[in-house]
């Protein structure tokens, strides 16, 4: 296996780790800022956070779960993580190399791991996907009542386009994650409740809050991410830039106005 | 004071601005630096044509302040809402005695609140007497996610919290301004989770606990405690700089706290000096609620809507006679949509 093809499967594995509150992966928010394949096929993972207070929790299942999906390809050896720029960096590049669980990370300063928060997440993002997904059938004739009777072998097999697809596809994963039932209702609460249609409109006002959560921490996070990448362009532009070249630089530039046009600035 | 197109005159106080000094010889360490940076990068969220110059942003001036506030921001009221954090900056981020001399320079234009931390125990508690009397503070900022020693930040249920939340009855502090930003320990939960206002609110009715970024990003569950808890009030600081670039998120967030919250629990506030409330008036006086969110809602954002979002709500709160201070500034008299609505 050549090394653009190596290169190519870590970044593969990295798009498959989400972040917990945002629900995209740390590849699309752009977390993930070098991947270098040393000899031994060692991979060397660097990512940095929009900003340097970010929830060492989440932190920490990212970086964990970079590690995870990494080692699973066959022919990697070994992965170093490491988060740059960040209040609690030192604990969490050690604990995530020494693979200790998030309570023998920061020692003394938690008596539980991390599952808890994680199921919590995981629950917001299934919420999330569907409220997404209800909103486009709603819009395109289906109404409350065939969305709470609907089966997920009816769902399946119902013609959509291209967005309803997609919609589709990432709820039912999350679905699965949830609940691992195949048969049954497509929609149910995060608890595997069934919906009724009565109380169907406060039901997605529920769910339609988780998802513009998730949507403000994506557009904040990305926002700073930014801001933040700019103002190492402006630091390095003195002193660094002539050693590392302009490759960088410029793609960080490239972000920066992706962001700003996204932004509708 | 705004003036509509229509002519219509809107009061306002910004009810979220600071004077800090985050300069360099304030820093007294890495995370001072980095706090200041963080909010730099949140600067860049505005409009690219209010972007200040790093050096004017880590420590502009008392001129400034009224230039960009009061001259050019529409505020006739302004309140500080410092925050201390002595763990990163010598002389605290906010420094009291400068908001003080500046509130003696503006009397009837600045409302300077103080801040107390339940970690510092008895002391404190007499530290914080002393201060509340000799500022006549009408209401404090909390700020639960500000490192002390080896804590990385406290929960408004604390014990001593309860404490200091009966020392502010007794001295008649009734507004509690809380940041709900991450907090970061306990570390195994949810950092931003805002279910300790639910508890301070309903155990001290009689004070009003406003909360500051409407509890993003967790606003679902700021909603639904605002809506059974009728002294929990949502501060739109940070809010409000989403509409340059978002608007219509920022209409989606506005209607649900206008669903569940209703008009008369929603304060205005720019965050000044993170950003410029110029744009920010002009953009949220000329906005208008997306149709899908005022269908959904049923709610529209009415001119007697503005006006309490705007002023009415916090001259509610800091006992502000809104006719008799605009005499007193000098300003010309209100329109006559609004004398009515001062009324209701």
């Amino acid at each position: 296996m050549d090394r653009d093809t190596r290169t190519q499967e870590v970044w593969s594995a990295l798009g498959t780790v989400t972040d917990p509150e945002i629900d995209e992966s740390v590849t699309s928010l752009d977390f993930v800022t070098s991947v270098q394949i040393q000899p031994g096929n060692k991979i060397r993972i660097e990512f940095r956070l929009p900003t340097y207070w970010c929830a060492p929790n989440f932190a920490f299942l990212m970086a964990s779960d970079m590690r995870d999906a990494v080692t699973e390809l066959p022919w990697v050896e070994k992965v170093t993580v490491e988060l740059l720029d960040h209040f609690s960096a030192d604990l969490i590049n050690r604990g995530v190399a020494l693979k200790q669980g998030f309570r023998d990370a920061f020692p003394g300063e938690t008596d539980d791991d991390l599952s808890a928060i994680r199921l919590k997440f995981l629950g917001k993002a299934f919420e999330r996907r569907q409220e997404l997904l209800i909103r486009h059938l709603l819009a395109n004739g289906r109404d409350p009542a065939w969305i709470t009777a609907v089966s997920l072998r009816e769902l399946m097999s119902l013609p959509l386009e291209a967005e309803g697809v997609r919609l589709r596809n990432l709820y039912v994963f999350s679905r699965r994650r949830n609940h691992c039932e195949e048969e049954g209702f497509a929609f149910m609460t995060v608890d595997g409740s069934p919906l009724d249609s009565s109380g169907f409109r406060t039901y997605l006002r529920k769910v339609t809050g988780v998802r513009r959560n998730a949507e403000y921490n994506g557009f904040i996070c990305r926002g700073l991410l930014a801001a933040r990448n700019a103002a190492l362009i402006a630091l390095q532009t003195d002193e660094q830039v002539k050693k590392s070249g302009v490759a960088g630089v410029q793609e960080l530039q490239n972000e920066t106005a992706a962001f700003r046009s996204v932004a509708g600035d | 004071m705004f003036t509509t197109k229509s002519g219509e005159k809107i009061f306002v106080i910004d009810g979220h601005t600071h004077l800090w000094d985050g300069s360099p010889a304030n820093q007294r360490n890495i995370h001072g630096k980095q706090f200041i940076d963080c909010f730099y990068d949140y600067h860049h969220l505005g409009p690219d044509s209010y972007i200040w110059p790093k050096e004017k942003f880590e420590r502009y001036t008392e001129e400034d302040y009224v230039k960009d506030v009061f001259e050019e921001g529409y505020a006739d009221v302004a309140i500080f809402n410092p925050q201390y954090l002595g763990d990163f900056y010598y002389n605290g981020f906010s420094d009291l005695k400068r908001n003080e001399a500046f509130r003696q320079q503006h009397p009837d234009r600045i409302i300077a609140n103080g801040f107390w931390d339940p970690r510092n125990g008895e002391n404190g508690l007499d530290v914080f007497e002393n201060d509340a009397k000799a500022y006549n503070w009408k209401g404090v900022k909390l700020y639960t996610a500000e490192w002390h020693g080896d804590s990385k930040g406290w929960k408004l249920t604390d014990p001593w919290a309860y404490r200091y939340f009966e020392k502010c009855q007794e001295l008649g502090i009734k507004n509690i301004h809380v940041h709900k930003g991450p907090t970061i320990r306990p570390l195994n939960k949810d950092a931003f989770d805002v279910e300790d206002v639910d508890d301070a609110a309903t155990t001290f009715t009689d004070l009003n606990f406003i909360v500051e970024h409407v509890g993003l990003p967790r606003l679902e569950d700021f909603c639904y405690i605002a809506a059974q808890e009728p002294n929990v009030y949502a501060g739109l600081a940070v809010v409000t700089a989403l509409i340059h670039r978002r608007p219509h998120y920022f209409g989606e967030i506005l209607g649900e706290l206008l669903f569940w919250l209703g008009p008369d629990r929603i304060l205005y506030g720019s965050d000044y000096g993170i950003w410029s409330p110029k744009w920010i008036v002009e953009e949220f006086m000329n906005f208008e609620l997306p149709d899908d969110v005022a269908v959904e809602t049923g709610k529209s954002l009415t001119l007697e809507v503005r006006r309490k979002i705007m002023g009415e709500n916090a001259a509610r709160l800091y006992d502000i006679d809104i006719a008799e201070r605009r005499k007193k500034l000098g300003l010309s008299l209100p329109a006559k949509a609004e004398a009515t609505a001062a009324m209701v």
